[in-house]
């Protein structure tokens, strides 16, 4: 108990930081523990976008951008640790890149009044705006994600999937069960046979759910991991020569990270992805005038230009579009998390919007408005050159099957409304 | 000068055997608490609460319940982040299918059924003993695991397999949920740490405490002496797992309010709740809440100066903060194996004999 009084003191000292008029974003980052391979490349990506706007355009309509950065380590403990730090200085958007962090801030951010941005992650339903006011998932989410696997598997069929097996290897969490109940509406539909095989965290050892996928010789496998599991996971489909076309991993399962342990054996491997791939965009001249070449990159400054890192890049410029129509709307340059979500919440993304900031063609257009937070659901495929080391896309974006993913996301919203009394705010 | 019996008169039995029998550290207690229940909640905001004492708090409860099962009974668990997972989901079944009962009487009821799961647990140390014990445990703890992910009635049959804390009070107070007061909680918690640290205390004071105490130092000598083997180990391992539960049940509603068992109840918890009673101090209520203090508090404290004041990267602090606390572990079984509660007895008997020690 006498510990509290040395509590007291540093508690003390961290109320008394001064409070900048900046805008703030915090970076939740993991640069550590099993999952750091995919959280360093965002990291830097996201921190090196602001660094861009700072030294280039002098921050968002004049003010600058402040990045604290906190280590979660891909664990919620330390997840809202780092929120309730950094929530302090006038933070506007969150992205924890974590779904399990993402279950924990949902209701804390609706309680504080900012908004957290969960692209390509989190819980689905957020897309629901009327229920989730706070939270957004634009421009795709899981669902979307295993919608347009289906559908790029029944391409690949001829357009008939009757009498198919597709195994489902997840990491056996919040994550990766997440897009166990489309598949089984989507195999409903479509008369295919769906194996789920579960991969505990961290997944470092996956010899039996590889043994049981060489058994029961599924047609396809999709792949929804993250971190160390997918190196594995490649590398043992590599092991029983499982067709590396017919590996579709999720966006979250498809970076350089994952493929290049195996070697030439992961050609042609495929994986999902809800923005553009490679670094031949005229963005990156300025990031290598302003931010590489100048010594201010993040991290070490090696990740440019790699799957993980443009997805970084891509979140910032999201919010960092985000902020300006939120001083737009408002008028001020100075904006508040209320004011942000506003900007949020009334988001439009154009090819000549992108283009202008010279990201173009770089991901899908969307529109973001009070009912709909997840934009249209247009999702492409990659696929994995091993003599070229790099990602290419091999298909145009394709909306997902929203007859079957709408629904869903009606259900899950309200049955949360439901349980947590929310009225709607549309 | 101060801390001495001299001139501490005890006129009564009752005062005799009371918990703290030297007046300076019967008062240092009662300031401890004064300081704990009237002024803390006065002046703490949510980043103190949800970060520092709420955690402090709740794995001091944790410790204090693996301490009565390891310190006292000499019974390794290494279940301890399983049973706090039951902990958790039974209050998560019990506050959603009866919404209008207290929290309060959800969590101590969380707490018998976690003792009831701890005792059946506990079943085989009546044969296996020491490391044979602890991986029969480890058995325990990915067992529950594994049950809670697998079994869609513990978490109400949600997509994603998480459990989160609906809104719930106490006499009109919110106290799950996020739109907490930060005193609520910190008050909720403090509650039910001061009620398991004078149950606890109590206890090992008791003639069940010594019972437990007897098996440990040597078990068959024990059983010579009239001490029932079955019992002291059963009784051992429900009240251990009744605090331990309370724990759970408190880590998942009042602290995190969404959990997913195998990140937050995996086998990393049941080892950080051995060694915050390794370095507190085996056998030790004292040490319990020394330990929780210092793993919980060390980690925030490195992040504090590393990255606030010094600017460091934040990787290099996180690695960092494992090397330091992994090298302080070592240093102390090797320097002090009794742990910080064994420093502070020490402490107090320097001063006790002060300024003339012998």
């Amino acid at each position: 108990m006498k510990y509290k009084l040395g509590t007291l003191a540093v508690a003390g000292l961290m109320a008394a930081s001064p409070v900048m008029a900046d805008l703030v974003f915090p970076s939740l980052s993991y640069r550590t523990g099993p999952y750091a391979a995919g959280g360093i490349p965002f990291a830097d990506g996201y921190a090196d976008y602001f660094t861009l706007l700072n030294e280039r355009d002098g921050g968002i309509g004049g003010e600058t951008i402040r990045v604290p950065e906190c280590e979660t380590a891909y664990n919620t403990e330390k997840g809202v640790e780092c929120y309730e730090s950094t929530k302090g200085e006038g933070a506007l958007v969150y992205q924890p890149l974590s779904t399990g962090i993402t279950y924990q801030l949902i209701p804390k951010v609706t309680a504080d009044d900012i908004s957290m941005l969960t692209s390509g992650l989190g819980r689905t339903s957020a897309k629901d705006g009327n229920t989730f006011s706070h939270v957004f998932n634009f421009p795709a989410n899981y669902w979307d994600g295993a919608s347009v696997a289906v559908k790029h598997i029944m391409e690949q069929e001829g357009g008939d999937l009757s009498g198919k097996k597709i195994a489902l290897v997840y990491h056996n969490s919040a994550y990766g069960k997440e897009p166990i109940r489309t598949l089984q509406e989507l195999s409903e539909k479509h008369g295919f046979e769906l194996k789920e095989v579960p991969v505990d965290h961290p997944g470092q050892e996956q010899k039996s759910q590889w043994l049981q996928i060489r058994r029961d010789k599924p047609d396809y496998v999709i792949m929804y991991g993250w971190g160390v599991m997918n190196q594995v996971a490649v590398q043992e489909a590599a092991n029983i020569r499982f067709p590396m076309d017919k590996f579709i991993g999720i966006w979250w399962s498809g970076s350089e990270n994952d493929v290049l342990a195996a070697g030439a054996k992961a050609d042609g491997y495929k994986a999902l992805t809800f923005h553009n791939v490679g670094s031949d965009y005229p963005l990156y001249d300025d990031l290598k005038t302003h931010v590489v070449d100048a010594g201010k990159a993040a991290g070490a400054g090696d990740q440019v230009g790699s799957v993980l890192y443009n997805r970084g890049i891509y979140a910032a410029m999201l919010v960092a579009e985000a902020a300006r129509t939120a001083q737009e709307i408002h008028g001020v340059t100075d904006i508040s998390s209320g004011q942000m979500r506003d900007g949020m919440e009334q988001l439009e993304i154009t090819e000549e919007k992108m283009a202008a900031l010279g990201l173009p063609d770089f991901g899908p257009e969307f529109s973001v408005s009070c009912e709909n937070h997840g934009g249209e659901g247009f999702v492409a495929v990659t696929q994995w050159d091993a003599t070229a080391k790099e990602w290419n896309l091999v298909s145009d974006f394709m909306q997902s099957d929203q007859d079957v993913i709408q629904p869903l996301i009606d259900e899950d919203a309200s049955a949360y409304a439901t349980e947590n009394a929310i009225e709607g705010n549309c | 000068m101060f801390y001495r019996e001299a001139g501490d008169f005890s006129t009564t039995y009752a005062e005799d055997q009371q918990t703290f029998p030297i007046k300076f550290d019967r008062y240092r207690y009662y300031v401890v608490l004064f300081v704990a229940i009237f002024v803390i909640p006065f002046m703490v905001n949510d980043y103190w609460v949800n970060s520092l004492f709420l955690p402090f708090l709740i794995y001091a409860i944790a410790a204090i319940g693996l301490n009565i099962l390891v310190g006292y009974c000499g019974q390794v668990s290494l279940g301890t982040g399983g049973f706090m997972a039951v902990g958790a989901y039974a209050c998560y079944k019990l506050m959603t299918a009866m919404p209008d009962v207290s929290m309060f009487i959800h969590i101590l009821l969380a707490g018998v059924i976690t003792a009831a799961v701890g005792a059946l647990f506990g079943l085989p140390s009546l044969r296996i003993k020491g490391f044979y014990l602890a991986v029969a445990t480890l058995a325990a703890q990915f067992f529950l695991v594994w049950l809670f992910n697998r079994v869609p009635w513990f978490y109400n049959y949600s997509a994603s397999g998480q459990i989160s804390a609906p809104e719930r009070d106490t006499f009109g107070i919110l106290i799950t949920g996020p739109n907490t007061e930060a005193w609520a909680t910190y008050m909720f918690c403090l509650i039910f740490t001061v009620f398991s640290a004078l149950v606890a205390r109590n206890l090992t004071r008791g003639s069940v405490g010594r019972k437990w105490m007897a098996i440990r130092d040597m078990d068959i000598a024990a059983e010579i002496i009239g001490v029932n083997p079955l019992r002291a180990k059963l009784t051992a391992f429900a009240v251990s797992s009744f605090f331990i539960g309370i724990s759970g049940a408190l880590f998942f509603s009042i602290y995190l309010g969404a959990v997913e068992v195998g990140e937050a109840f995996g086998i990393q918890k049941s080892f950080l709740v051995l060694f915050m009673i390794i370095i507190g101090g085996l056998g030790s209520i004292f040490g319990s809440f020394a330990g929780a203090a210092f793993l919980v508090l060390l980690p925030v404290l490195l992040k504090i100066v590393g990255v606030d004041w010094l600017g460091w990267p934040t990787d290099i602090v996180a690695h960092l903060q494992l090397v330091i606390v992994g090298g302080l572990i070592i240093i102390f079984l090797i320097a002090e194996p009794h742990g910080l509660a064994q420093l502070w007895r020490v402490a107090k008997e320097k001063l006790r004999l002060w300024p003339f020690p012998h």
